[in-house]
């Protein structure tokens, strides 16, 4: 049976119980599940909000290409993806990953295959606004991003 | 044709988007870069450092600058992506 991801941008939060069971419930193949979180960060406690742009066209398609890559290279049970776009304050989600599987491993490497790739291919941008109102601020892309993806090849 | 940009190419250029007529000279995604420069200052400090834009061709990413932009209905500029 194919599997098809379940990939959805979106303002609003989301509850990743639910998208846990969404994955899981009623299924006997399914004997992993694995969530990866991305949370607004804010170590030095200035940070207002972050700002997420993203292309909407190209995002939900990039990161479907994606998660269907995902899905053949290990093997999954199912993935969900959720991306959020809009002002993220700090300690509220950004993105969530969802990867369930027969055995843990393929779970685990989905969720990791997933993020790699999502940070560097899938169009969004992060703009910081400063709770002391200075400038507002894109966020730089890291060269350890891009160097993250080669574990995959 | 299409040209979409984002975060802050959108902002140094002024627009997200706009409606072109580009000349039958530019060919490839190189040409377009160069015509742009041709446009004005707001697009000459947009693409100031060519080498970190990133370019989709109907939302597809296309890294080689010597790519035919020819069929294409929708091209996109934007910095490396910061999601996730």
């Amino acid at each position: 049976m194919s599997v098809t991801p379940d990939v959805r941008i979106q303002c609003e939060d989301f509850d990743i119980t639910n998208e846990i069971s969404k994955l899981s419930a009623g299924r006997g193949d399914v004997g992993a599940v694995v969530t990866f979180s991305g949370i607004c960060r804010d170590e030095a406690g200035s940070l207002s909000a972050l700002e997420l742009e993203h292309y909407p066209e190209m995002a939900e398609t990039e990161i479907k290409r994606i998660a269907a890559d995902a899905i053949k290279r290990f093997e999954l049970s199912g993935i969900t993806v959720i991306h959020r776009h809009g002002k993220i304050k700090p300690g509220e989600n950004i993105v969530l990953v969802v990867s369930a599987s027969p055995h843990r491993h393929a779970a685990f490497d989905g969720a990791g295959f997933l993020m790699d790739f999502l940070k560097t291919r899938a169009p969004f941008w992060k703009k910081e606004h400063r709770l002391d109102g200075s400038e507002e601020k894109w966020v730089d892309a890291k060269d350890s991003d891009d160097s993250a993806i080669e574990r995959w090849e | 044709m299409k040209l979409v940009y984002f975060a802050w190419l959108r902002e140094r250029v002024g627009v997200g988007e706009e409606e072109v007529e580009l000349p039958a000279t530019v060919a490839t995604v190189s040409d377009l870069f160069d015509w742009l420069n041709s446009r004005g200052e707001n697009y000459q400090e947009a693409l100031k450092h060519p080498d970190v834009v990133r370019v989709a061709l109907d939302q597809q990413h296309e890294g080689d600058r010597n790519a035919s932009i020819a069929g294409a209905r929708e091209i996109a500029l934007f910095p490396p992506m910061t999601g996730g």
